[in-house]
């Protein structure tokens, strides 16, 4: 399954785009985060042929971006929706309701964390503490932040997200 | 009870990513005054002023830029943490959004001292917003020659940039920290060499954390006999709090050093919410003491919270209101733990799972009392065993809250209901029509 989703095809424009960025920072190994950060803006996922070209480009082994991309928990092999939304799990949250509110959000997509819906629009995540704990419980929509959160405002703000492009 | 505004002197100013700005309200006046010093006088500044680290353990400032200043080789690096983590945490992210300029000067400073012409700022990737601010603060302060060569017609030249994080807790820690920035796997690493002789590159570093790095530019420019004055005789100076949880008003505030936890909750934060009352308080974020209400009426310094067995930390103040359970708490801090284990070092990576197995199933009134001696047990040796800090803090909330709140684990060992921990009866349904 994971190795399935790791060979994920990514069309041969993005990957013309994926090996311009890449190739500005050859040997420059501690510029991978920022060559990942800008590539996962114009690809679906790190998939297996992103990694291959990004790293026949900085000259580095496919498996050293493998595993850097693997460790972190904002990079994903795995295609996203067009919304990931980050649930956050951390006890100022959790105290404060964030269980009602993540349960309210997977009943609503039909999916369990970690997955994407099938129309690819959502994927959701947990995600430890955002930094946003005055107005707990938070979660991100991609980068924006809604904050005190109840089931009935989650309930609101996920029917947004699903009509309309935010 | 009055804040006492010095790191956050100037929240309420406009425009303050602009470094004109900030040097009308005296920003890089401190770096001016330590562009005439030589490095050993920066430092023996640092040193008489008594400023201590306030990422979390409390180290003494001057002492880490000593290392590095007495590390040979030309090249040296200054790092800014701004890895904020730590569950509960926001002042970090209060003081880059609100005064930028302040946490540069404190770098620059450190860089003078050390000899260092560039500085790292590692931000995690939560707070991607911030980068766009903070790259048009670093423009601002070239543009007026508080940052690059020559700064201030000088002959110290210094620069930063800024790196992104993308989502690992254990990327606080320092070593793994600098892995991350060198393009790798943020894995901890063994130590010896320490970060003074052999850090990010391999050359000598100093990394601090960003509220310690905001209080550098204020003591160059008032003084050391100004900063002593405030704060406790061991920890002078003002400490950012971060009240969270189950209180009325949450928030980032100052206090002096010393200031009483229980006048920070009732006081300044209103009591507890909704009108229930105070189970439990954690200090110092995840990784920090939990302690009953019985423990609250004690000075926060650095000294004083650890001599009561807890840490002061990161000044993360977490209140929990008695509708929910200790175990409950303890749990979500260990899933938390377990999570963010990076998996190299046995103690922490094994640890954590059996500590997390064994709290589960303690709350489901499942549990023996010998569950609890190995917990302990665990705890020990992950304190003693783990190669970095994720695993030593670990032990923390499970090694105090057995012993602050025994009574509510023996409730659970006798198989009490507990209305937060019991398991449920039915499970919820799940699909697709809302």
């Amino acid at each position: 399954m994971l190795h399935n989703q790791y060979s994920f095809t990514t069309s041969p424009s993005a990957l013309v785009q994926v090996a311009e960025i890449a190739s500005n920072y050859k040997g420059q190994q501690d510029k991978l985060m920022d060559v990942i950060i800008a590539v996962q803006k114009v690809v679906p996922s790190l998939a297996e042929d992103v990694a291959a070209v990004i790293a026949r480009e900085m000259g580095l082994s496919q498996n050293h971006v493998y595993s850097f991309v693997t460790f972190y928990e904002y990079l994903s092999v795995k295609p996203h929706g067009k919304y990931t939304i980050r649930m956050c799990s951390s006890a100022p949250c959790h105290v404060r309701g964030a269980k009602e509110v993540m349960e309210t959000i997977i009943q609503m997509l039909g999916i369990n964390i970690g997955e994407t819906t099938p129309d690819d629009r959502f994927t959701i995540e947990v995600c430890p503490c955002l930094g946003i704990c005055d107005i707990s419980p938070v979660i991100m929509i991609n980068d924006e932040i809604y904050g005190d959160l109840n089931p009935e405002k989650a309930r609101e703000l996920i029917k947004k997200y699903k009509r309309e492009n935010v | 009870m009055e804040e006492v505004h010095i790191l956050l002197r100037n929240k309420n100013v406009e425009h303050m990513i602009d470094a004109s700005v900030s040097m009308k309200m005296g920003g890089y006046d401190g770096l001016r005054n330590a562009l005439s010093m030589d490095g050993a006088k920066v430092i023996e500044t640092l040193k008489e002023s008594g400023l201590r680290g306030r990422g979390g353990a409390g180290f003494p400032t001057w002492l880490k830029t000593k290392f590095a200043y007495d590390a040979p080789g030309d090249s040296k690096v200054v790092v800014c943490n701004a890895d904020e983590g730590e569950p509960g945490t926001n002042k970090d992210r209060v003081l880059l959004s609100s005064d930028p300029h302040s946490i540069f000067e404190g770098m620059a400073i450190v860089g003078k001292a050390i000899g260092a012409d560039r500085g790292y700022i590692y931000l995690r990737a939560e707070y991607s917003y911030l980068f766009p601010l903070l790259a048009t603060a670093l423009k601002s302060a070239r543009n007026l020659n508080v940052l690059g060569n020559n700064i201030l017609g000088s002959d110290f030249s210094f620069d930063i940039e800024v790196r992104s994080g993308a989502g690992a807790y254990v990327c606080g820690e320092e070593t793994a920290l600098f892995e991350s920035i060198e393009g790798k796997r943020g894995e901890p690493r063994t130590r010896p060499p320490f970060p003074g002789t052999y850090g990010l590159f391999g050359l000598p570093t100093v990394l601090n954390n960003v509220e310690t790095l905001a209080n550098i530019g204020p003591i160059f420019s008032n003084g050391i006999e100004w900063f002593r004055s405030i704060g406790s005789e061991n920890s002078p100076g003002t400490k950012l709090f971060t009240v969270i949880g189950n209180v009325e008003k949450r928030g980032v505030f100052e206090f002096p050093m010393g200031v009483n936890l229980k006048d920070i909750i009732y006081e300044v934060c209103g009591g507890i919410a909704g009108g229930k009352e105070l189970l439990a308080v954690q200090t110092g974020g995840s990784s920090g003491a939990i302690i009953n209400p019985g423990q609250i009426d004690i000075p926060l310094d650095i000294d004083h919270v650890a001599s009561s067995g807890g840490r002061l930390g990161c000044g993360t103040i977490f209140v929990i209101d008695d509708s929910n359970c200790v175990l409950d708490i303890v749990k979500n801090t260990l899933e938390f733990f377990t999570n963010e284990s990076c998996g190299k070092c046995i103690p922490c990576r094994e640890g954590g799972v059996q500590l997390l197995k064994l709290i589960t199933k303690i709350s489901q009134g499942k549990g023996y009392v010998r569950d609890i001696d190995t917990m302990i047990d665990l705890s020990i040796t992950m304190r003693e065993t783990a190669l970095c800090g994720l695993g030593h803090s670990t032990a923390i909330p499970v090694m105090t809250s057995i012993s602050n709140f025994r009574e509510i684990y023996d409730k659970h060992l006798d198989k009490d209901y507990c209305p937060k921990c019991s398991p449920k009866e039915e499970t919820p349904e799940r699909g697709l029509n809302d």
